[in-house]
């Protein structure tokens, strides 16, 4: 085939079905609606969610798992465009790891030392560890699947911030249900679990991404 | 590029073919480069003008498109280029004779371009024919094969993807 026809050929297909920026917001929105629902018909919210919420580690807690969602989300919906620098923005994941630095240094001031390790454990560690991955799955495929239609310049990247995005939104919705309010539990177990999903995102991101 | 996204066909007709030889050039000084055959040039130009246009959407039309532009160029000659690079150890005499090729100026889009069209399932083999060769637009093609205009257009994208997959499975084979 002709360079020349290649392009008439092209040409003729002009048309731009959805923008990138439309099919993520699409995704976004349906992966945090399926893992609301699971939530919901599952474990659903704790049963004192209406009194818990006005202390400050839950506001904290649920705070904090939404502003790193939105910061990673804001990443996942530019890292598939070719030539637009991440940096800014990958800066700004610092601002919930010093939100949660905070937290926790608060917290180890004001506990005693000997609650320490009982607030770190919590009572659920090992079914956190295990929901929010569970409640990361339908907004991470949503965000791999509309990537793939994106164009990241390093497909590892692209989907560990995804992993990231995904397991941010779980963690927050998940937070609607743990009992375990310490920031300590949040920032060891939690992390961990989050940190898993974006593990995983990665070589989601390496394996399908490229283009 | 603007009122092409719009579907304006003839915009994005003038944007490709005036893009071309700066791809072109580019393609040209890379191969020589990574190490690649020369004939290999207008393969490589059009992987990229078919990624161009198979990511356009992930270009935010209120932003210039430069930037954008020479993010895809790159990353794409890169690809295509180590991919086919890393295989070289081409024996002169065939050297030679794409030198001649060159020369005649025809053969060197030839690639397996034949052979990758082959490999397209039927219809949407008949309406990249018929578009790409015979130069008929997508309503003509429609009423020639009988079909919508809409299933002609969908058929063609669907083409232009596998296309672009079969470049890459190509020359993945090779190495």
């Amino acid at each position: 085939m002709k360079t020349n026809d290649l392009i008439s050929l092209l040409a003729e297909d002009a048309s731009v079905g959805m923008r990138l920026g439309r099919m993520l917001a699409l995704a976004l929105l349906a992966g945090l609606i399926v893992s609301a629902l699971i939530l919901l018909s599952t474990v659903g919210v704790r049963s004192n969610l209406a009194t818990a919420i006005e202390t400050t580690r839950v506001l904290f807690k649920i705070g904090f798992t939404l502003v790193l969602a939105v910061v990673a989300c804001r990443l996942v919906f530019l890292v598939g465009r070719p030539g637009r620098s991440l940096r800014a923005r990958g800066f700004q994941l610092a601002i919930p790891a010093t939100l949660l630095a905070i937290a926790v240094s608060t917290e180890l001031l004001m506990l005693p030392s000997q609650a320490w390790t009982e607030s770190l454990i919590g009572k659920n560690a090992g079914f956190c560890l295990f929901f929010i991955p569970v409640l990361s799955l339908a907004p991470l495929a949503g965000f791999l699947f509309v990537l793939k239609n994106g164009a990241p310049e390093n497909p590892g990247l692209a989907g560990a911030s995804a992993g990231l995005a995904a397991g941010a939104i779980a963690a927050a919705l998940y937070a609607f249900h743990c009992p375990d309010d310490s920031p300590l539990f949040l920032a060891v177990w939690y992390s961990i679990a989050v940190l898993l999903v974006t593990t995983v995102g990665y070589f989601a991101g390496r394996r399908w991404l490229s283009w | 590029m603007r009122s092409a996204m719009k579907g304006d066909t003839q915009a994005y007709h003038r944007f490709l073919c005036a893009v071309t030889p700066h791809l072109r050039a580019m393609a040209r000084r890379r191969c020589d480069q990574f190490g690649a055959p020369a004939s290999e040039a207008e393969d490589v130009v059009q992987e990229v003008l078919l990624a161009v246009h198979l990511k356009r959407a992930t270009w935010d039309t209120d932003r210039p498109i430069g930037p954008w532009l020479s993010a895809i160029v790159r990353n794409k000659l890169i690809d295509s280029l180590r991919r086919r690079g890393r295989h070289v150890n081409v024996p002169i005499e065939d050297v030679i004779e794409t030198l001649e090729a060159e020369e005649q100026g025809d053969g060197l889009d030839r690639m397996d371009a034949a052979n990758l069209l082959e490999r397209l399932k039927d219809p949407q083999r008949d309406i990249v024919r018929s578009i790409s060769l015979e130069g008929a637009g997508v309503r003509e093609t429609a009423e020639r094969l009988k079909m919508s205009e809409g299933s002609v257009r969908v058929a063609l994208h669907r083409a232009l993807k596998s296309l672009a997959a079969f470049y890459r499975s190509e020359t993945r084979e090779d190495e």
